[in-house]
């Protein structure tokens, strides 16, 4: 008989997704530009990043009429974000129908101490990590696809490089551990044992990891790909660049072709500028997303 | 024997893999000149609207087309069915159009929507083979030319046309390599001949 919502299609979606970029967008006329220049999904927000940095104040779950016109504008995957722990948000979200969720430290988070139990839902999650603790924590707790953090809604990429240059030295480490090593390893990185032993195994971590946070240009785009990540997640680089169109497509054929420069040379070209940056050091410790999580 | 796997987008590796357990030498294909190499051609899946775009964009359609034209077997699953199919409901995205079928998008629904199922492909023998759909296309309608390998509660998700073939499941995410041996078997047929 058929067997809705397994671990085998919550994970195949995120599969399925490789080599490609999740776009924010914020109206059905976004969704449709992303479609169109190649997006293999999109995130539907009421606000990008940057705006929500910009707004301040507490940010929540999207309006559902806003999510559920860009879900009827295009035919490819809509995710949307809830909040930190608001388990109640993403079962809204999956009477939505949405097809990903992403539990994001984009928005305010709900609950201090907990994230939401996604083994629950029917609908795949995917979360953020800074390192592969927190990476293993949340696939522990159910996510079916991982992204690094970065810093959400700045365009600078370094939180981004040093989230997966994190992640992949701590897997490296772990493949040269002795057995009787990885269980005071997964004491020390908070993170669920058997998990550990599996990415000690394996080499890799068991489900799809995508950049996020930061992401601006195509070169950054191959940059992550280069590092190792299987896809891009492009925020506010978008639709606060000069030039949108041009922009979504460069990037979307600069995760394909990551490591070929002569076409990365060629592709950034003449993209009209890329969306203000902002410098970390500039954001007080209590004002980065990237501290959002436990 | 070397079999290329579209590696624009989606789940290329996957393929490869399997490929390699069975033994068979497989390379990731970006440009239109690695299509030389090839004796059979995997498109795998992924979003067909992107996979289409950029196939468009970096001109692999004419050389896939001429290639599968002369014999060369392709073989497409999920997106990689879409793109191979002549018609797509209510989609004017760029496709190869090389098999006469009628594809139905996401027919099944949306992401809460897609399951796993067995099925019953009888080229395959009498085991069940477990098909994982994923926001999965299905096969509306065929011409009298195509072979019906496989349906599930009355709709064609399998399908044969010769040289072509295509699914709207997903058989590189399962263990089961019965299918992608299906394949190679007919590329060695293709060779010979």
């Amino acid at each position: 008989m058929a067997e809705k919502g397994t671990w085998l299609v919550k994970k195949g979606l995120a599969e399925m997704l490789k080599a490609g970029v999740i776009m924010d967008v914020t109206t059905p006329e976004q969704a449709k530009i992303a479609e169109e220049a190649g997006a293999c999904a999109v995130m539907a927000l009421e606000r990008v990043p940057a705006d929500i940095r910009a707004a301040g104040g507490v940010a929540r779950m999207a309006d559902p009429t806003i999510i559920q016109r860009i879900m009827d504008a295009v035919t490819i995957p809509v995710m949307a974000k809830a909040r930190i722990g608001h388990f109640v948000e993403a079962q809204i979200l999956e009477a939505l129908g949405v097809d990903y969720i992403d539990e994001s430290e984009v928005l305010t988070p709900a609950d201090d101490q907990y994230h939401i139990d996604k083994h629950a839902f029917k609908v795949p999650f995917v979360c953020g990590a800074k390192n592969l603790g927190e990476a293993l924590r949340r696939i522990g707790e159910g996510a079916a696809m991982i992204r690094t953090k970065g810093e959400p809604g700045t365009g600078n990429v370094v939180e981004a490089v040093k989230h997966m240059r994190t992640v992949m030295g701590e897997i490296r480490r772990l493949q040269n551990l002795p057995t009787e090593e990885l269980m005071t390893a997964a004491k020390n990185m908070a993170a669920p044992y058997d998990l550990v032993v599996e990415v000690a195994k394996t080499g890799k971590l068991p489900v799809v990891n995508f950049a996020a946070g930061g992401i601006a240009t195509p070169a950054d785009a191959a940059l992550m790909m280069q590092l190792g990540v299987d896809g891009i997640f492009v925020g506010s680089g978008i639709f606060k660049s000069k030039d949108p169109v041009a922009r979504a497509k460069a990037i979307v054929a600069a995760t394909t072709y990551y490591n070929d420069p002569k076409i990365l040379a060629e592709i950034s070209r003449d993209l009209g500028e890329a969306m203000p940056g902002i410098e970390i050091s500039n954001i007080t410790p209590e004002q980065r997303m990237q501290e959002r999580g436990w | 024997m070397k079999i290329g796997v579209l590696a624009l987008q989606g789940a290329f590796r996957e393929h490869i893999q399997v490929l390699n357990t069975l033994g068979c030498k497989a390379i990731e294909i970006k440009k239109s000149e690695q299509l030389d190499e090839i004796n059979g051609l995997i498109i795998p899946g992924g979003e067909s609207t992107t996979i289409g775009r950029l196939m468009n964009v970096y001109q692999l359609f004419d050389k896939i087309v001429s290639k599968a034209n002369g014999g060369m077997p392709v073989f497409g699953t999920c997106a990689g069915c879409v793109i191979l199919a002549k018609d797509i409901e209510n989609s004017a995205q760029p496709r190869l159009g090389l098999m006469d079928i009628t594809v139905t998008r996401n027919a099944f629904g949306r992401q809460v929507d897609s399951f796993e199922a067995d099925l019953n492909i009888p080229e395959l023998g009498e085991n069940p083979f477990k098909g994982v759909f994923i926001r999965a296309p299905i096969i509306k309608r065929v011409e009298s030319n195509v072979e019906v390998m496989a349906k599930i509660a009355g709709n064609i998700v399998m399908v044969r046309q010769d040289n072509l073939m295509a699914c709207s499941f997903h058989p590189e995410l399962t263990l089961d390599k019965r299918i992608h041996q299906y394949f190679l078997n007919m590329v060695i047929k293709a060779m010979n001949n």
